[in-house]
C-alpha cells in the first residue's frame, strides 16, 4: 500500500465515523417518531427514509448533485450562507452518505423502540418521570442492542458505498477519494496488486463487522439481505 | 374535604364509559365488575393514562383533571402510585434501582416513605440486588407495589394486581395487602373481578356493569343489596365484621365471633381474643325457617327480619334480604319455599347459616 492508499483508508474512516455520529443524532428522533406516532403520514415518512434501500445510488447522487449545485435550492442556500458549493467536497460527501445510509440506522432503532412497547412508558410516567426523562433513563437503555446494531450497520454501509460517492464526491485525493473509489482507480490502471490489498482488507473488515454484529446481537439477523 | 371525586365520559366505537362517583379519602375502595365492565379503563383514566372526552378527577382539593376548566395534569405530575396487572418492572434495573426510580424523582420534603420500612412491609429486603428476571411472579408484584408506594402517592391505584398470579402466589401477597391497608393512610382504588379479594380487602365498593355505576357505598351495605343486576346476584353474599369473643369448651373446638346482630360459631381460631375478623356468608349457604329449628346439625341459628325479596337469574330461586339486628344478610331460596313460607318484608324468621368463610 502506498501513501495514496493510506490516505484513502484514513478518509474512509473519517467519513464513516462522522456519518455514523450524524446518523445516530438524526436517525434516533426519526425512528422514535416512527415507532410511536399514529399519524397518517407515518407510512410516507417511512417510505422516504427507506428509499435508498431500493434506489440506484446514481439516482440519489444525481438528485443531490442538482439540489446542492449552483442552481439547486440547497446550493443557493449554502452559497448565500458563505459556505460555497458542497458537491465534490468532504461535507457534500457526508450529506450524501448520511441520506444513503439512513435506513440502516432508522430501521433497527425503530424496531428496538417498538419492541419496548407502551408499558414501560406508562410505568415511568406513574413514577414521576417526564417523557424526556423516560427517554434517557428507560427507552435508551432498553434499546441499547438496537443502537449497537444501528451504529455498526451505519458505519459499515458508509464504508462500503461507491456509487453515491462517485456522483457527489468525485475522485479528489484526500478530500473525496475513499477506499472503494481508490480500488476502482487501481483496477482502471491495471494495478491489480494494490487492488488486491485494498479489496482484501475491505472483505476482511466487512466480514468481521457482520460477525461481531450477529454474535453480539443475533436479532440483527433479520436485516441480512435487505440491500 | 379529602374525598376522591371522579367523573368520566369515554366514548369508543365499541364501548361507552359514563361514571360519576365519590370515594372516601381513606381505606380501600374496590372497583368491581365483570370483565368488559370498564373497571380498568376507569382506573387508567383516573391516572391520566387514558384519554377521556369529559372528565373531572380530584383528590381532596387537588384537581388532576377538569375538562370544563381546561385542566389536565400530566401523569408524571400526579401524586399517584399505579400497580399494573403485570408487575412492569424495568428489566435493565436492579430491584433497588426500580424502587428508587420513583422515589428519587419526588422532592425530599414530599417523601412519605423510606425504602427500608417499605421493603420490610412487603418482605422484599432480601431481593434488592437482584434483576427483575430473577424474581418469581409474586416477588415481582410485591416489588412493583413497593416501588409505587415509594413514589409517595396521595392515591394508590391497583389494577387487578393478583390476576396474573396463581392461587399460591395470591395467598402469598394478600397478607401484605392487608398490612398495607392496616398500616398506611393512603387511599387505595383496587380493581378486581374476584369477589373474595374484594370481600377481604375493600371498605368501599363501586359496582360497575357495561360502563355504568350500578351501586356505590360501604362494602357491607352494598354487598347486601338485593336489587343488584343478576350478574352480581349469582355470587351474592354479605360481609360481616366480627370480633373474636371467646372459645367454647375444648371438646367442641369452636370459637365465638360477636357482631352487631348476634354471635356466630366457627372452627377454633388461633387469633388473640378481641381480634377483628371479617367473614363472608354466601346467600346460597343461608336457609330460612319460620320457627327456631330443632334437631338440626346447623349451629348458627339466628332470628332475623325480612326486609326485601328480589328475583335472581337462577330459575326457580329468589334472593331474600334480611336484618339480624342492624347487620344485613342475604339468603337464596326457591320461589316455592318463598310462597309456602309466605316470605315477605316484615316477616320474622330464623336463619340457618350453613357456612361462614373467614377472610384472612
Amino acid at each position: 500500500m502506498d501513501s495514496s492508499d493510506l490516505a484513502a483508508v484514513w478518509l474512509t474512516l473519517k467519513l464513516a465515523t462522522t456519518v455514523t455520529l450524524l446518523l445516530l443524532a438524526l436517525g434516533t428522533p426519526i425512528a422514535w417518531w416512527l415507532a410511536r406516532t399514529r399519524s397518517r403520514v407515518k407510512n410516507v415518512v417511512a417510505a422516504v427514509v427507506a428509499l435508498p434501500l431500493v434506489l440506484p445510488p446514481t439516482v440519489l447522487g444525481f438528485y443531490l448533485l442538482i439540489a446542492l449545485g449552483p442552481y439547486g435550492v440547497f446550493g443557493q442556500a449554502t452559497q448565500a450562507l458563505g459556505l460555497g458549493l458542497l458537491p465534490f467536497t468532504f461535507a457534500g460527501l457526508v450529506i450524501a452518505s448520511t441520506l444513503y445510509s439512513m435506513p440502516f440506522v432508522v430501521q433497527p432503532l425503530q424496531n428496538a423502540f417498538e419492541a419496548i412497547g407502551e408499558r414501560p412508558w406508562e410505568a415511568a410516567a406513574t413514577l414521576r418521570a417526564s417523557p424526556w426523562d423516560t427517554f434517557w433513563t428507560v427507552a435508551v437503555p432498553l434499546a441499547r442492542p438496537g443502537f449497537l446494531t444501528a451504529a455498526i450497520l451505519g458505519f459499515a454501509h458508509t464504508v462500503g458505498e461507491f456509487g453515491v460517492v462517485l456522483m457527489i464526491g468525485g475522485n479528489i485525493p484526500d478530500r473525496t477519494r475513499v477506499v472503494s473509489v481508490q480500488i476502482y482507480d487501481h483496477v482502471e490502471a491495471m494495478e491489480y496488486a494494490q487492488a488486491h490489498w485494498l479489496s482484501g482488507a475491505m472483505l476482511l473488515f466487512s466480514f468481521i463487522v457482520l460477525l461481531a454484529l450477529y454474535t453480539f446481537n443475533p436479532s440483527a439477523m433479520n436485516l441480512k439481505g435487505r440491500r | 374535604m379529602d374525598g376522591i371525586r371522579v367523573r368520566l365520559h369515554i366514548a369508543r366505537s365499541d364501548f361507552l364509559l359514563d361514571v360519576d362517583f365519590e370515594l372516601p379519602g381513606r381505606g380501600v375502595s374496590a372497583l368491581f365488575g365483570p370483565s368488559g365492565s370498564g373497571k380498568t379503563t376507569c382506573l387508567r383514566a383516573i391516572a391520566g393514562l387514558e384519554h377521556a372526552d369529559d372528565a373531572y378527577v380530584a383528590i381532596g382539593d387537588d384537581i388532576w383533571q377538569d375538562r370544563a376548566a381546561g385542566i389536565f395534569v400530566p401523569v408524571h405530575r400526579r401524586a399517584l402510585g399505579y400497580v399494573f396487572q403485570e408487575a412492569s418492572l424495568f428489566p435493565h434495573l436492579s430491584v433497588r434501582a426500580n424502587l428508587d426510580f420513583g422515589r428519587k424523582r419526588v422532592p425530599a420534603g414530599e417523601r412519605r416513605f423510606e425504602p427500608d420500612p417499605v421493603a420490610r412491609l412487603l418482605g422484599i429486603e432480601g431481593l434488592l440486588e437482584r434483576k427483575p428476571d430473577r424474581l418469581s411472579g409474586g416477588e415481582r408484584q410485591r416489588v412493583a407495589i413497593a416501588r409505587a408506594l415509594l413514589a409517595s402517592p396521595r392515591l394508590l391505584l391497583m389494577d387487578e394486581p393478583l390476576a396474573a398470579l396463581d392461587l399460591r402466589r395470591k395467598q402469598e401477597i394478600l397478607p401484605y395487602l392487608e398490612r398495607m391497608h392496616d398500616e398506611l393512610s393512603i387511599p387505595i382504588i383496587y380493581v378486581s373481578h374476584a369477589p373474595d379479594e374484594v370481600a377481604r380487602l375493600a371498605d368501599h365498593l363501586v359496582l360497575l356493569d357495561a360502563g355504568k355505576v350500578v351501586a356505590s357505598g360501604p362494602l357491607a351495605e352494598t354487598l347486601a343489596r338485593a336489587d343488584l343486576p343478576p350478574s352480581f346476584a349469582d355470587d351474592a353474599g354479605v360481609v360481616l365484621d366480627t370480633v373474636l369473643d371467646g372459645h367454647e369448651a375444648d371438646v367442641d373446638a369452636l370459637s365465638r365471633l360477636r357482631f352487631d346482630g348476634g354471635v356466630l360459631y366457627v372452627g377454633r381460631r388461633k387469633e388473640a381474643i378481641g381480634s377483628h375478623l371479617r367473614c363472608r356468608i354466601h346467600a346460597r349457604d343461608v336457609s330460612l325457617a319460620l320457627q327456631k329449628p330443632n334437631g338440626t346439625s346447623i349451629v348458627n341459628l339466628l332470628p332475623a327480619t325480612v326486609t326485601a325479596v328480589a328475583a335472581t337469574d337462577t330459575p326457580g330461586h329468589v334472593l331474600v334480604q334480611l336484618r339480624m339486628g342492624p347487620a344485613p344478610l342475604l339468603a337464596r331460596i326457591t320461589a316455592r319455599s318463598r310462597r309456602e313460607l309466605d316470605i315477605a318484608p316484615g316477616r320474622q324468621v330464623w336463619v340457618q347459616i350453613k357456612g361462614v368463610a373467614l377472610l384472612g
